[in-house]
């Protein structure tokens, strides 16, 4: 087990210095001179060559990329093109806010997913397995632009029930944030239900079909206990995994989501970036967003190989 | 209808269908089984023939669509159809239990032993079943240490330590009807033994009556009281076992019993075997009349017009077949007389595959503790040092247990595997270790035939693309003159032309291995490799494979070969065979030599784990107990020194054992008791009573 989590830490490192030169280059990629940006279109050639020199881009491409990796990892991420503010606690109180939506998402689309795909694996084939499987492909299909402003026009236009408008104050507790939130985390949910709740099905039809269950039931066991006991023990495990990685779907649903509701989370945040061409704040978001995936995938891995004794103990 | 008398099994009229549709075919149809208390009845067929289904009707828990058209089931007196959900479970929580094949599927891989027993003994608190009574039993199935095997989880125990376990979980209840479906389907020959003495010893009681349902005849023999044929969902023959296995009625029955290996003949010549030919009809296409017709030597046209009923023959026998009395008095043979023949002699012919000294190791991890204190890295010796000769046109069959390395040498021999030292020759030609190594006249010289076929063919081509490869890639035909080869192929492996366009999941499990044996022959090889190539088919198709390879190489002078954990199905293709143990020869010598005294005492308790289909021949001698010791510890002396029943204590522990070879036999053992001593010791086991017939 030990020797497992070396591995998988190590694959995480190696992850991340990958996607940080992947992000590098594609930054260097994109049009447009970072010097110009700053200095407007007028600048003459000495004041850019100076703006140059001073950003240490007339250097070699890796030497660039080692300053920045170092700097990157000191806590150095640079300050924003656009507004000449330090960029990291402005991506760190964005990130904060964006995990405040994600785990208000995942509270409520996990269970949900869960309960929904168990059931449609109960009454397999029959209506509520074709009323969840539909209705959770309907809304796969449709955009979070669309789902979030139909929800708008519901909850917020007609019933009143909710604000429209996420525009949270920085420093608002959860709680005071909570009737904002939860519009774009159920957007947000919509996302990701689908498809764990489909791959849970999916699971608990497979694990059911399988002898050890047979030999429980044959044992006496009430339907209840079987389901608890043996069917979901097992075929939950899967379900971590496809957890983790619809976090990844969640991240790109959040950056939509965020602009609908205006909420002011890294996905605002890097929609900002583009729009202003910031080449260092678009590079922290990215590699901020990465980790988190990383990391979400290590733990799901983490937890699959400690709930799964056939891993544990080899 | 009369009423049913209380007391074990009682099963009228069982029609089983699956799905609801009007004319869904019948699975089963019109069964009556009666077990009574303290009796054990074999259900006995090939796959297909109904018999998992008859077990799983019996506990009304039968899968997907199946449903019972008509007919009931009494379990002591209840009628199991009539009983409510709380009533099913209550049945199923103490009195019916179900010990299942494939044993690792069977339970749950997430949760410890302990926890499953606990749940049988207590559905509703496990965490308050009592422990002692289950560390009891576990001690009473044979198994050592049982709050190890408690907190073990399954994966971590052996094939046979898992099938105790789950004959444990069976027998905590003391149910009054135990159903065994093919419980030692998938083990070897030696733990099946100690799993069939275990039933015999453990399992039958006053008050239980147990049903065991089995494709082997052979395994049936040794256990059951009274044997019941199912043939495409038809009860065809029911009789006392010894009537049963003296003499079966029903020409299925007797093709069954003669498709069995044997390794005792009077006259100690080689019998032969016969495979039934064609296959169990599918429930939906069974033929009007009798269903067993259309395969059937006897059938005669009033066969196929009427389904036989079932005719009482007297002695408590009853067979479904208008021709029983013929067959009763002897004047109809359903198979003819096992013809028997010399085994062929080998010492003039030719050396076709000749291994030398093969070694074969695998490093073993080390912790990473143990990689910083620089702990030298330890290794399995999976082979030690392997000598073998095939013979040009001969077979050469390998046997041992699972963990001997037989197939490690099978698969170092064909270069998946490359051994680590050593070397094999093919015709006096050094063969490189590795398969890519390995050159395309090389590759067509050397074929191999798996285990299983399903993984071996690829499921989305057709049996003709399959076939066509090796004439289109490795010698350069043209479609033509491949299609044409092709067909002379599935000729040979008496298979029609039109399996050409089938897909491997349109064939039976016999049809994979024929089309296996076809992709071998196509290359024109000067030798085979045989892995377990029979091994887990139906006594019936594995016969008729058998007989299929001898005829082949009958034909084409091919050497082979064999491996397999049955002696009696190595013996009986062999002319010369090899037994292995941890990786060691430890007998090999000519297939008359080898069966006859005197043995090895591994091949000793090989040959009485062979099953045989004769209830009067019940193992004489204990069966091997233990699994194989674990083979990362270092040997001394004699690798099978820790089971060995005839161990002589500190010389096998911890000296090698001397290689011995017999003067007139060609015959060689490792071991340190002398060739006339192990002679001795089985005159003397013979000389007080021949076995089983004490009175």
């Amino acid at each position: 087990m030990i020797r497992y989590l070396l591995r998988r830490l190590a694959f995480l490192g190696l992850t991340v210095i990958l996607v940080s030169m992947l992000v590098f280059a594609v930054t260097q990629l994109l049009p447009g001179d970072p010097a110009r940006i700053l200095l407007g279109r007028e600048a003459g050639a000495a004041a850019l060559a100076e703006v140059r020199r001073d950003l240490g881009l007339d250097q070699p491409v890796p030497v660039q990329y080692g300053r920045w990796a170092f700097a990157f990892a000191s806590g150095d991420w640079g300050t924003s093109y656009a507004s000449g503010q330090a960029i990291r606690p402005l991506v760190t109180q964005r990130m904060r806010a964006s995990m405040r939506l994600a785990g208000l998402t995942l509270l409520i689309a996990v269970p949900l997913a869960l309960l929904l795909g168990v059931v449609a694996a109960l009454y397999v084939d029959r209506w509520p397995d074709t009323l969840v499987s539909v209705s959770a492909l309907a809304v796969v299909g449709l955009p979070e632009f669309v789902t979030g402003l139909v929800l708008i026009q519901i909850f917020s236009f007609q019933l009143g029930w909710l604000p429209a408008n996420a525009s949270v104050a920085p420093d608002a507790t959860f709680l005071q944030t909570l009737p904002q939130l939860i519009l774009p985390a159920v957007t947000a949910t919509l996302v990701m239900l689908a498809y764990v709740a489909r791959l849970t099905r999916a699971s608990v039809v497979e694990e059911m079909r399988r002898p050890y269950v047979r030999t429980a039931r044959l044992k006496g066991i009430r339907p209840g206990a079987l389901l608890r006991r043996h069917v979901l023990r097992n075929a939950l495990l899967p379900a971590i995994t496809v957890i983790a990685i619809s976090f990844g779907w969640l991240i790109s649903g959040l950056i939509v989501v965020e602009n609908v509701f205006n909420y002011p989370g890294l996905g605002r945040l890097l929609t900002f970036a583009i729009d202003r061409r910031d080449l260092p704040m678009l590079q922290a978001i990215t590699l901020v967003a990465v980790l988190a995936f990383a990391l979400a995938n290590l733990l799901a891995d983490l937890a699959y190989a400690w709930l799964d004794p056939r891993i544990r103990l080899a | 209808m009369s009423r049913p008398s209380p007391g074990g099994l009682n099963v009228r009229g069982l029609t089983v269908a699956y799905g609801h549709a009007r004319g869904a075919p019948e699975v089963l149809r019109d069964v009556d089984l009666r077990i009574r208390p303290g009796e054990t009845v074999g259900l006995v067929g090939e796959s297909g023939s109904g018999k998992s289904t008859l077990a799983l009707a019996v506990l009304r828990s039968l899968p997907g669509e199946g449903r019972i058209v008509r007919g009931t089931v009494h379990v002591g007196g209840d009628d199991v159809g009539a009983l409510s959900a709380d009533g099913l479970r209550d049945l199923w929580r103490r009195r019916v239990k179900l010990v299942p094949q494939n044993p690792l599927p069977s339970m749950n891989p997430s949760l410890p032993v302990g926890r499953q027993l606990a749940e049988s003994s207590d559905p509703d608190r496990p965490a308050r079943a009592n422990r002692e009574r289950i560390d009891a039993m576990l001690d009473s199935v044979g198994l050592p240490d049982p709050p190890r095997i408690r907190r073990a989880y399954p994966f971590e125990l052996s094939g046979g330590q898992q099938q105790r376990v789950l004959i444990a979980m069976a027998l905590l209840t003391e149910p009054e009807l135990l159903i065994l479906d093919e419980p030692t389907t998938n083990l070897d020959v030696t733990t099946e033994a100690a799993i069939l003495e275990l039933v015999r010893e453990r399992v039958r009681n006053e008050r239980t009556a147990v049903l065991y349902v089995s494709h082997s005849l052979a395994v049936v023999a040794q256990l059951c009281d009274r044997v019941d044929v199912l043939y495409a969902g038809d009860l065809v023959e029911r009789a006392p076992a010894a009537a049963f296995y003296d003499a079966p009625l029903h020409p299925y029955a007797a093709g069954l019993l003669a498709a069995v290996p044997k390794l005792e003949r009077p006259d100690g010549r080689r019998a032969q075997i016969r495979g039934m030919e064609g296959r169990i009809p599918d429930p939906a296409f069974r033929p009007g009349g009798c269903a067993f017709a259309p395969r059937c030597p006897l059938a005669i046209d009033a066969c196929r017009e009427e389904r036989p009923p079932l005719f009482d023959a007297g002695d408590g026998r009853s067979v479904s077949c208008i021709r029983w009395d013929g067959i009763a008095s002897g004047e109809l043979r359903p198979v003819p007389p096992a013809d028997a023949s010399d085994r062929r002699g080998s010492h003039d012919r030719p050396v076709a595959l000749v291994a030398e000294g093969i070694e074969k190791r695998y490093p073993v991890r080390r912790s990473v503790l143990d990689r910083l204190r620089g702990r030298p890295a330890p290794s399995v010796r999976a082979l030690r040092g392997v000598d073998l000769t095939v013979r040009h046109g001969r077979t050469l069959g390998l046997v041992g247990e699972s963990g001997s390395g037989k197939s490690t040498f099978a698969r170092a021999a064909i270069g998946l595997d490359p051994a680590s030292s050593g070397r094999f020759t093919l015709g006096g030609d050094r063969l490189p270790p590795a398969l890519a190594r390995r050159d395309r006249a090389t590759l067509r010289r050397l074929q191999m035939v798996f285990q299983s076929s399903e993984e071996a063919l690829n499921p989305h081509r057709t049996v003709g693309d399959t076939l066509r490869r090796p004439f289109v890639h490795l010698a350069g035909l043209s479609r033509d003159e491949a299609d044409q080869r092709v067909e002379d192929l599935l000729h040979a492996v008496r298979l029609g032309s039109d399996f050409a366009q089938r897909t491997p999941d349109q064939l039976s499990g016999g049809e994979k291995q024929r089309v296996a044996v076809a992709r071998a022959f196509a290359s024109e090889p000067d030798a085979i490799l045989f892995d377990e190539s029979v091994s887990g088919l139906d006594v019936s198709v594995q016969a008729a494979i058998l007989t299929l390879l001898e005829d082949l190489q009958e034909e084409r002078e091919v050497s082979y070969l064999f491996v397999g954990h049955d002696l009696a199905v190595v013996a009986h293709l062999a002319d010369h065979v090899a037994v292995l143990y941890l990786g060691q020869v430890m007998e090999d010598g000519s297939t008359d030599a080898v069966l006859r005294p005197p043995y090895h005492p591994y091949t000793e308790a090989l040959l009485a784990a062979v099953p045989r289909p004769d209830p009067a021949l019940r193992p004489d001698r204990p069966p091997l107990q233990g699994d194989l010791p674990d083979p990362r510890e270092a040997v001394r002396g004699c690798p099978f020194a820790s089971r060995c029943p005839r161990v002589i204590p500190e010389t096998c522990h911890d000296e090698p054992p001397p290689l011995r070879t017999h003067e007139d036999a060609d015959l060689r053992i490792l071991c340190h008791h002398p060739l006339p001593d192990l002679l001795a010791v089985q005159r003397d086991l013979a000389t007080p009573a021949p076995a089983g017939e004490t009175p």
